[in-house]
């Protein structure tokens, strides 16, 4: 059931929290160059699911694939050399480094100089803003700016699989709508593949081309996000309709 | 205004009273005012001195004007002249030292360098990667024990032994360092509390290797080496360092070589590393970092320094014991380090002079020094909680394109 078009596929993944069952057998294909998201309510496991795919929580049983390649047992550095990439949630970016420090660190894994150099500037045309906060520090920067810079942090590595956590949590609506566009954006100029974690489902499977619906660790729904958006199931339960 | 400071000094000094009474008054069968009513004299003026700065702020205020600080205006000062004519003044006042002082203040010069090493080292693990050893102490006495074993069984010298004592300093930092890694906060500092205190116990009680509390002695000098063409050919000449000057010299460049050293790992990949796990560890790994060997390294290049002063330190009084690695002395370089300004290297190097001379000039005050060294801490938290020197973020590669883009 390989999919040869995957980037990343997730093949029964558990994961435990010490006792707590939190992922309990996921599994999902995202294919090269699209948009996946996944939605569910709080405490459905969607964090722990990005975390497990970058390592930081190890899966217990399953198999994770990159590029058709195990992963599941690597340490997050290792990961983050293939050409995985993700934004912690919470924008944790580092408060008392500068912006352009923090740009820095999120190519912490290349030595390419002069390319990180045009990534940089690729950053600073897909939000401006962070230009001019060049030489802030990070931990005084809005709430938006720092969703940016934790966005444009993960894209100095130049990834080929960009996992966001929860971009829009604690932002107001219409910077919500700003920071999609430029998702939306980011995938059309490097054709990077993006897996979007998301409580606003709405927004997501709008800009989405897969959605995955999560609850309590598992993947109850999966489907075109154009039909998610119709299903009456996800209406109900995340659309308020 | 005035009148609600006094009422507050009254009620601090009754409070002050009532407790340095019993603690100062009684000695054994006798009850002595005086001593109480001195310190107390020492706690009033400070506590006056505070509402003196205060009633000089708040007029200053008056005026609308925000004078800066004054660490700042001296800071600003400095930075009118290039940096070399500062350093370089600093370095020509380091070595010109010897020569007008008297050995006694030498002595204190060696300690306050030794510490400045200890300041630096212990920098890198709490100031740059934010993991907070209480027991930092414990790897300056590993340093200061392998020399001198290794002296004393072996014969080997000084030189022979630093690499040797290094390199199982860096060892002891992991094996210290691997368990506590995933600890955060306030468990890793009683975990390395706890390490620094059972590294002096063993040695205290390890009687056949270490020689107990009576500790070892009779180690010899650093030796430097020197060619001659004698009589009888040529030969290397050796110097041992007994004087107090030579020593005086030989730990400022070991000071100047550990500055050097803490100075490049700062504005290194390592460095900027350290300072993401310091800030962040989960963003840290999500960026790519290997937190877990980047922590070790922390811990092991933080010992290593600590073992390179241990080492001089056993050489320079051709003695070590137990108790000179008491958990006083890791408090001390922590504050050295929080003192100066976590992560500012000027900073710990004038902290570690304030810190180590100040004990020496309030010798007079006898078994109140310590009390003024507290009272220091204090008022500097309370005045500059930020530091001595606090260090500044680097501003690399920031120049021209700063300037706002311009708005259509």
């Amino acid at each position: 059931m390989t999919n040869p078009q995957a980037i990343l596929e997730l093949i029964d993944v558990h994961t435990y929290y010490g006792n707590i069952h939190a992922l309990k057998g996921i599994s999902c294909s995202i294919s090269k160059g699209e948009i996946a998201c996944l939605i569910g309510a709080n405490g459905a496991g969607k964090s722990t699911t990005l975390m497990t795919i970058f390592g930081v929580q190890r899966a217990s049983q399953g198999k994770i694939l990159f590029n058709g390649k195990p992963i599941q047992d690597l340490k997050p550095e290792k990961v983050a050399a293939l050409g995985v990439s993700q934004t912690p949630e919470g924008r944790q970016i580092f408060p008392r480094m500068s912006t352009y420090e923090n740009l820095e660190m999120g190519a912490f894994l290349r030595r390419d100089k002069d390319e990180v150099q045009k990534d940089l500037e690729w950053v600073f045309s897909l939000f401006p803003v962070l230009k001019d906060r060049m030489g802030q520090l990070g931990g005084t920067l809005s709430g938006g700016e720092q969703q940016m810079l934790a966005i444009g942090r993960a894209l100095m590595s130049r990834p080929e699989l960009l996992l966001l956590d929860e971009p829009s949590l604690g932002l107001a609506p219409k910077l919500v709508e700003v920071i999609f566009e430029t998702i939306q954006q980011i995938n059309q100029d490097s054709g990077t593949t993006i897996f979007l974690v998301e409580q606003n489902a709405n927004m997501a499977l709008g800009i989405s081309d897969t959605g995955y619906v999560m609850e309590t660790g598992k993947i109850v729904l999966t489907d075109k996000s154009s039909v998610l958006l119709e299903s009456e199931q996800v209406k109900k339960a995340y659309l308020g309709e | 205004m005035i009148q609600q400071e006094l009422k507050k000094l009254l009620v601090y000094g009754v409070f002050l009273a009532i407790i340095l009474t019993p603690m100062l008054g009684f000695r054994s069968t006798t009850f002595e005012p005086g001593r109480v009513l001195k310190t107390l004299g020492i706690f009033m003026t400070i506590l006056v001195l505070n509402i003196v700065v205060k009633f000089i702020r708040s007029q200053k205020k008056d005026d609308g004007k925000k004078k800066k600080p004054w660490t700042e205006v001296i800071g600003e000062r400095i930075n009118r002249y290039p940096k070399v004519y500062t350093l370089g003044g600093l370095l020509a006042l380091a070595f010109a030292f010897p020569m007008f002082a008297d050995n006694y203040m030498i002595d204190v010069g060696i300690t306050c360098l030794i510490y400045v090493c200890l300041g630096l080292g212990l920098n890198i693990v709490v100031g740059l990667c934010g993991l907070l050893d209480l027991g930092y102490i414990a790897f300056y006495a590993v340093g200061a024990y392998t020399y001198s074993l290794l002296n004393l069984t072996f014969g080997l010298s000084f030189w022979a032994a630093l690499p040797l004592g290094i390199v199982l300093g860096m060892i002891v930092g992991c094996i210290i360092g691997y368990p506590t890694l995933k600890m955060r906060g306030d468990y890793l500092a009683i975990v390395t509390l706890g390490f620094g205190e059972i590294v002096r116990l063993v040695l205290n009680n390890w009687d056949s290797l270490t020689a107990g509390p009576n500790g070892l002695f009779g180690m010899k000098r650093p030796a430097l080496y020197y060619p001659s063409f004698g009589e009888d050919g040529f030969t290397w000449v050796t110097y041992y360092l007994k004087s107090l000057p030579s020593l005086y010299y030989f730990i400022l460049v070991i000071a100047i070589l550990t500055m050097i050293g803490v100075r490049r790992l700062d504005n290194s990949r390592i460095g900027r590393a350290w300072i993401a796990i310091r800030e962040d560890e989960v963003a840290a790994e999500l960026s790519g970092v290997p937190t877990i060997w980047i922590k070790l390294l922390a811990y092991a290049l933080g010992a290593g320094f600590a073992s390179v002063a241990g080492a001089f330190f056993a050489a320079k009084l051709s003695y070590t014991n137990p108790n000179f690695f008491l958990f006083m002395e890791s408090c001390i370089v922590l504050c050295i380090v929080v003192l100066g300004g976590v992560g500012s290297i000027s900073g710990i190097v004038v902290a570690a002079f304030v810190l180590i001379a100040a004990p020496e000039v309030f010798r007079g005050l006898e078994n109140f020094r310590m009390l003024a060294f507290g009272g220091i801490m204090t008022t500097m938290m309370i005045l500059k909680p930020e530091g001595l020197i606090p260090a500044s973020r680097r501003r690399r590669e920031l120049h021209a394109d700063q300037e706002p883009p311009p708005k259509d």
